[in-house]
């Protein structure tokens, strides 16, 4: 092809382009760009008595720095997604490993796959309060604890605890983290693992120096799920937790319903903040577009 | 007895519009009913008939808490007086927060009187004319002069007659002494205290310190509505003796300081077993055996002991919490749907719904009218503290009570008069409220 025909195809294929990007663009701009800028101009509003005051002050970020509830609370709230995020990752891994290397026929992988879906087939808050007869202080687990004699009080940390969020946030997000490892490994290419076996590699060193380092995209991929989840979250916190647990999204909560909405506004500012640094944080350590 | 019906038809009918000729018209048109009226529908006492085809064009939109949202009520009031009710049920939280915000989204606010302390200034509702309300001379004194008898204490708080009249039919400042314009119309009250389970705890229990006795670590629970749950924690903390407060109401940054330091002691030691927001919450922590002693609301109580298992609204030495609630009219009401909603109050206040009201073991405003809708045994079992004389029943038909049981707390003097304090709004709102969530969040 002669140069200005190139040249004249290239711009045709850039303008083409931008067509089929706006779509997209005037979603994001109308329902995140939008949205998030109004939450940034509500945070420096001030407030009083129900009264929004479109003025400029930092006061609502001066009480959040100030105060040492949003330490405590960020705090107790990373340990909750900390926590959350290695038995997802553990559990996530070992739930893919099986399906993507142990289990043989396409059918039967389709089969379990499904089967791990299940649990989302109902609400989330359905799922969660299921937990709660369950793991009550006269719930089936302490009763049949009690029945067999394995204890003689009923163990009072299952349920209203750290530990009863814990295992909601993982019995709602683990297969946030199955869904990409999977993937994932789906994509290393056998011959790999085979010729770590040739040269005697035995299988817990192939995991290691194989398979987790193939599956990193998806590991980051499934932990930016987990911990944004986990950070955003307030009815988990608030049910499992008995109401007296503390968490950022239950803070955002608590202003909104006292109709603090610059303080509210400031919070999400903050919390969007620290989230994105996570995720930023994420992304430096692992390249996740190998996975694209 | 006719014309009696028939002389409040004119006078209603005068005041419901400013024109003498329809006024006329409609007098004629309600003495062609009164016939009917006078033999077969007491519910349609006072609505002309005119009125009440057109009323039932109208819709109310209802916003308010659980409490007195209730179906049945709408459904009545649509029988009765035609008039639709479109009900909103939200938590307190939630329902100052959208009487506030949103003022154009409902017409009729059912709100307690601690919040009208703080959505009244706000201006979204309209000062009601109470010559409008027919019977708001037979309303109980503690609305009007805050004592239930000549002779009676007022409690701490935001005792409702200071915050049900404002100054003028423009006013939203709140007058002290009684004037022609109220904020809202009371409707509803109680007197709250702890509930327990007699089946697990084998004693009596007679005081807010037990709230906090270690005898019951792991096992308690508080409200979580800052307005609320802290006048639970001063009634505990001034029963223990740990904080003294000049007005628990109103309380000092220093008072609410060594309340909510007590009340952080005691769960960091482990006392509660959880908060509740929510009357169901409340009703299976108690029923799962979570809970053996929370802050509790009157029905909850009635609600656990309709699954069977022991609960005992105790009544305590140090008195009660009470709260109360009214109907209040929005702002943007006028012509048809502004005397459809003075219609409703007063239907409301004329019987059914106070004895409907009574039979959850709430209280109405007019005490007369709604005993006419009960029937002696209900009137003694509830009101007089008297033992059951026949099994008590539920306004949803259930039965609650065995003949011979007597109410938690005996008669509504015995209850209502051993008022310590109403919910609040404090001058330290935002304060005590910001020092309510460390102890949330501690």
């Amino acid at each position: 092809m002669s140069p200005p025909a190139r040249g004249a195809s290239a711009l045709l294929g850039s303008g083409a382009a931008y067509g089929q990007i706006a779509p997209l663009v005037a979603v994001f701009a109308g329902f995140l760009v939008f949205p998030l800028a109004v939450i940034g101009v509500a945070s420096v509003w001030d407030y009083e008595n129900y009264r929004l005051v479109p003025t400029f002050v930092l006061r609502n970020y001066a009480e959040l720095f100030s105060s040492g509830v949003t330490y405590v609370t960020y705090l107790h709230t990373f340990t909750l997604a900390f926590l959350t995020w290695g038995a997802t990752l553990l559990l996530g891994f070992t739930v893919a490993y099986f399906l993507a290397f142990h289990v043989r026929s396409t059918l039967w992988r389709t089969v379990l796959f499904l089967l791990c879906t299940i649990p989302f087939w109902t609400s989330n808050v359905i799922r969660m309060i299921s937990w709660i007869p369950f793991l009550g202080r006269h719930g089936i687990v302490n009763s049949a604890l009690l029945a067999v004699g394995a204890i003689h009080q009923p163990l009072e940390f299952l349920l209203y605890s750290d530990f009863a969020v814990v295992l909601a946030f993982v019995h709602l997000s683990t297969l946030f983290m199955v869904v990409p490892i999977f993937n994932s490994m789906m994509r290393i290419d056998r011959s790999v693992i085979e010729a770590a076996v040739d040269a005697g590699a035995s299988s817990w060193r192939v995991i290691a120096e194989v398979i987790v380092p193939l599956s990193k995209p998806g590991i980051a991929i499934g932990s930016i799920f987990v911990i944004s989840l986990v950070m955003g979250d307030f009815v988990t916190v608030r049910l499992m937790g008995g109401g007296k647990s503390a968490a950022v999204g239950l803070m955002l909560a608590n202003s909104i319903s006292l109709l603090q909405y610059p303080q509210a506004a400031a919070g999400a500012v903050v919390l969007l903040g620290v989230v994105l640094a996570v995720v930023t944080g994420i992304l430096r350590m692992v390249d996740i577009r190998k996975e694209l | 007895m006719t014309s009696g019906t028939l002389a409040s038809h004119g006078t209603e009918g005068a005041r419901l519009t400013q024109s003498r000729a329809i006024s006329r018209r409609r007098f004629l048109v309600g003495s062609a009913g009164a016939a009917g009226l006078a033999l077969g529908a007491p519910a349609l006492r006072g609505v002309p008939v005119v009125w009440a085809q057109k009323l039932k064009d109208v819709t109310l939109r209802q916003v308010g808490t659980g409490v007195s949202n209730i179906n049945e009520i709408a459904q009545k009031a649509k029988e009765d007086l035609g008039i639709t009710l479109a009900m909103t049920a939200l938590d307190s939280d939630a329902v100052v927060q959208r009487t506030v915000t949103q003022p154009k989204s409902y017409d009729i606010a059912d709100i307690e009187y601690w919040m009208a302390k703080k959505v009244v200034p706000t201006g979204v509702l309209q000062p009601m004319d109470t010559t409008r309300i027919k019977l708001f001379d037979k309303m109980v004194p503690i609305f009007i002069t805050g004592k239930l008898t000549p002779s009676s204490p007022v409690a701490q708080g935001t005792a409702p007659h200071t915050v049900e009249f404002v100054e003028g039919a423009e006013s939203v400042k709140f007058s002290r002494t009684p004037t022609k314009w109220a904020t809202m119309i009371p409707t509803i009250y109680n007197a709250d205290t702890l509930g327990i389970r007699p089946d697990v705890i084998k004693r009596k229990i007679e005081s807010w310190t037990e709230l906090l006795n270690p005898e019951f670590k792991g096992k308690a629970s508080i409200l979580n509505i800052p307005s609320i749950g802290i006048m639970d924690a001063a009634m505990v903390c001034e029963a223990a003796g740990k904080v003294k407060y000049v007005d628990k109401g109103n309380m000092t940054k220093a008072e609410i300081d060594k309340t909510i330091a007590a009340m952080i002691d005691a769960k960091k030691a482990g006392q509660f077993r959880a908060f509740w927001k929510t009357f169901d919450e409340s009703v299976n922590l108690m029923s799962s055996g979570e809970v053996v002693i929370q802050s509790m609301w009157s029905p909850a109580v009635t609600a656990v002991r309709a699954k069977g298992i022991p609960c005992y609204y105790a009544p305590l030495k140090e008195g009660y919490r009470a709260w109360a609630g009214g109907l209040g009219i929005a702002k943007h009401l006028t012509g048809l749907q502004k005397d459809a909603a003075y219609e409703y109050i007063n239907w409301y206040l004329s019987g059914w719904v106070g004895a409907f009201l009574n039979r959850q073991g709430y209280y109405s405003a007019v005490l007369d009218t709604a005993r006419q809708q009960m029937d002696p045994a209900e009137w003694d079992y509830w009101m007089e503290g008297k033992p059951a004389a026949k099994d008590i029943v539920d306004p949803f038909g259930k039965k609650i009570e065995s003949k011979g049981a007597v109410r938690d707390g005996g008669s509504f003097y015995d209850r209502m008069g051993r008022v310590s304090c109403w919910n609040s709004v404090m001058d330290e709102d935002r304060y005590m409220v910001a020092k309510w969530n460390e102890f949330i969040a501690a």
